[in-house]
């Protein structure tokens, strides 16, 4: 494992590291010490290698990560892991809101607390929240999962798409357009397989599921009321 | 009454004009705004109000065709480290894939690399095309983030971040279901056939505070190498201006009312906005009291449809301007060619602006692969190239005639304006006067 002090090589010299790792070499493993809160760390990254950052991280930790598997030891700031393409993201802590916002894919693991807009616009990622996300979570949810072990805060999925929600606790209220779904088999399986690869122990069927009823999709003069 | 008594003469209202009285027509008959595409279409105070003095016993003019006027321009010189280099202070402004042809797309690239300049994606995010046939592109980074990805960030010479558009500042964008081919609906990872809608607001800032963190996480994902823009509406210039510079901006991109949108309501591109005109030197001066002119450079678009015009905007102090619509008119969008499809559109050449509908007899604003391939994209991208030639050696004829050695000379005491409002918003004198309104007294 390499360790990179940010205090000591600051925030350019390090995402410049990671962006220059050489194929043939066996550097893949990282520590980053000393992250003080600052944004942009780890962003753009697009080799498969292993970072953890001890401590907490400010915005758009994990932008546009292909590949790489990212681990924060601490709470996130906003934007973590947005515009995600492939990989793995894990907050052990909590994180600020527009978490995962636009991701394409990869696997978000939030293992605590996740606030407003987590998931906004996602685009194929998966996100699982270990406790419960903020008020217009996966608003204008386009593909892809976001599962939530705790509540749902109010206008959950408003204006979604075709991403796929499922929520253990409470749901404050639904956004526009957003209904709850029968929860089949293999939705089951899915989640069942999600909840597996983010490491957090809860029984699927305790969930229920949310998507969208398709009633925005082409302008209708008779659903004003509801855009 | 007596057939022979005089009568006044039918009187239709001013208020009421034909025009509002089909449109309330419409409104009450459908329950639906009028969406189109284009920019605003009434009359504002515009560079036609404005009027260079040329060279007189206090101005020594250059030689028309002999002596140099140069036109270059690098756009992106604060932070990055590799500025865009451009023959020319004209650029193609962002258009989508999907709105437009993938023909369309190729003929605007084509054009621009002929001219020496640079073009520019849209909502949708890049095309393989528009990369190959584009040597300088600049990749939008908009609200929706369809399409945007790391890969097509690297591969882009610079990148755009929308914060808004002349035509809808404030608002957000539709495609409407009849332009979702297979390969739209791939690229913006939705549903064929339903109605993209675009956000307004950026899903992961809010603010100028954040925007400057975002910015900053773009240049170290691109490892400090592109040119940032920020394209503002013309809405708030001095503020939005000094804004964008405080939030790491190398190129600020100033969209005026009178700038294009593939789709938006009629409402929003009439009544929301701020004419071009009005918007440039309040965003000059903000840059002027950040000691940053020229340092940022600012891109004007918003009506801009020939020499003259780019000379006007240069002259008040843009370093570049960018076209749209001129583009697609070269490209050959509402050429009289096709006046009967217009007509069996219910419209008429010069007047086509249902752009979002998908039916552009010219294979422009498309995707009906019958119509797209009426356009040839190397004959359109040789129109581009030659109008974007044209307007350049207009600008340099202007320029010569008011001793600049380089376009970029040119400056606001070479400007008087022909009526009170232009000269107030140009803050240039009124023709005749030695009257700036607001600025000096009468």
């Amino acid at each position: 494992m390499i360790d990179l002090d940010l205090q000591d090589v600051g925030l350019r010299a390090l995402n410049q590291r990671l962006h220059d790792i050489a194929p043939e070499t066996n550097e893949r493993d990282f520590r980053v010490l000393n992250p003080m809160g600052k944004h942009a760390i780890a962003v753009g990254l697009n080799a498969p290698l292993k970072v953890t950052v001890e401590g907490h991280v400010g915005f758009y930790c994990g932008g546009m990560n292909k590949e790489a598997e990212i681990t924060v030891q601490g709470h996130a700031g906003p934007g973590v892991a947005e515009n995600m393409m492939s990989g793995l993201v894990r907050v052990k802590g909590n994180a600020s809101q527009s978490a995962g916002a636009t991701g394409h894919g990869g696997l978000l693991v939030i293992e605590g607390d996740a606030a407003s807009r987590c998931g906004i616009s996602m685009k194929g990622i998966d996100i699982v929240v270990g406790g419960s996300v903020g008020h217009m979570s996966a608003f204008m949810a386009q593909l892809g999962h976001l599962v939530i072990c705790g509540d749902a805060g109010e206008a959950l999925g408003d204006s979604i798409y075709e991403a796929k929600l499922f929520v253990r606790g409470t749901v404050e209220s639904l956004g526009a357009d957003c209904v709850e779904k029968e929860m089949r088999p293999e939705h089951l399986e899915t989640l069942s397989d999600l909840l597996a690869r983010a490491g957090i122990d809860a029984d699927p069927a305790a969930f229920r599921r949310y998507g969208s009823a398709r009633k925005l999709y082409n302008f209708d003069v008779d659903h004003a009321d509801s855009y | 009454m007596d057939p022979d008594t005089p009568r006044t003469t039918p009187r239709k209202s001013a208020l009421f004009d034909d025009y509002t009285l089909s449109e309330i027509r419409r409104a009450a008959s459908t329950g639906l705004y009028d969406i189109r595409g284009g920019g605003a279409k009434r009359r504002f105070p515009h560079f036609d109000d404005l009027l260079f003095l040329g060279a007189s016993m206090s101005r020594y003019p250059l030689e028309g065709y002999r002596e140099r006027c140069g036109t270059d321009v690098a756009l992106g010189t604060r932070f990055a480290k590799k500025p865009l280099e451009l023959k020319i202070p004209i650029t193609i402004a962002g258009m989508s894939f999907g709105s437009l042809s993938a023909q369309a797309k190729e003929a605007l690239g084509r054009g621009a690399n002929a001219a020496g300049t640079s073009t520019t994606t849209g909502d949708g995010g890049m095309t393989p095309e528009e990369r190959g046939h584009s040597k300088q592109l600049v990749y939008q980074y908009l609200p929706s983030r369809y399409g945007m990805n790391p890969d097509d960030l690297r591969k882009a010479d610079a990148i755009e971040v929308v914060v808004g558009q002349g035509a809808k500042p404030g608002g957000g964008g539709m495609l409407l279901g009849q332009k979702i081919s297979d390969r739209v609906a791939e690229m913006r990872t939705l549903p064929k056939g339903i109605d993209q809608r675009s956000a307004c607001r950026h899903p992961d800032w809010t603010g100028p505070d954040d925007l400057e963190i975002k910015v900053q996480e773009l240049r170290e994902i691109t490892d400090w190498e592109k040119p940032i823009y920020i394209k503002i509406g013309g809405a708030r210039p001095y503020f939005d201006t000094a804004l964008s510079v405080k939030a790491g901006a190398d190129v600020i991109v100033l969209d005026g009312m009178q700038g294009g949108t593939a789709a938006t309501q009629e409402v929003f591109i009439e009544h929301v906005g701020q004419p071009t005109l009005a918007c440039i030197r309040p965003a000059v001066q903000a840059l002027q009291d950040l000691d940053m002119h020229r340092k940022v450079q600012l891109v004007v678009s918003g009506g801009i449809r020939n020499g003259a015009d780019v000379a006007k905007a240069l002259a008040l102090g843009a370093d570049a301007v960018s076209i749209g619509t001129a583009a697609l008119v070269a490209l050959g969008d509402n050429d009289p060619h096709w006046e009967e499809e217009y007509r069996a559109l219910g419209t008429t050449a010069g007047a086509y602006d249902d752009w979002h509908e998908g039916r552009d007899p010219a294979g422009i604003s498309t995707q009906d692969p019958e119509l797209a391939k009426r356009l040839d994209p190397e004959l359109a991208g040789r129109r581009l190239a030659n109008f974007l030639k044209v307007m350049t050696l207009e600008v340099q004829t202007i320029a010569r005639a008011c001793g600049k050695t380089h376009v970029h000379n040119l400056e606001p005491e070479d400007l008087v304006a022909v009526t009170v409002e232009a000269a107030a918003m140009a803050q240039v004198p009124l023709s005749g006067t030695d009257w700036i309104p607001g600025k000096t007294d009468r």
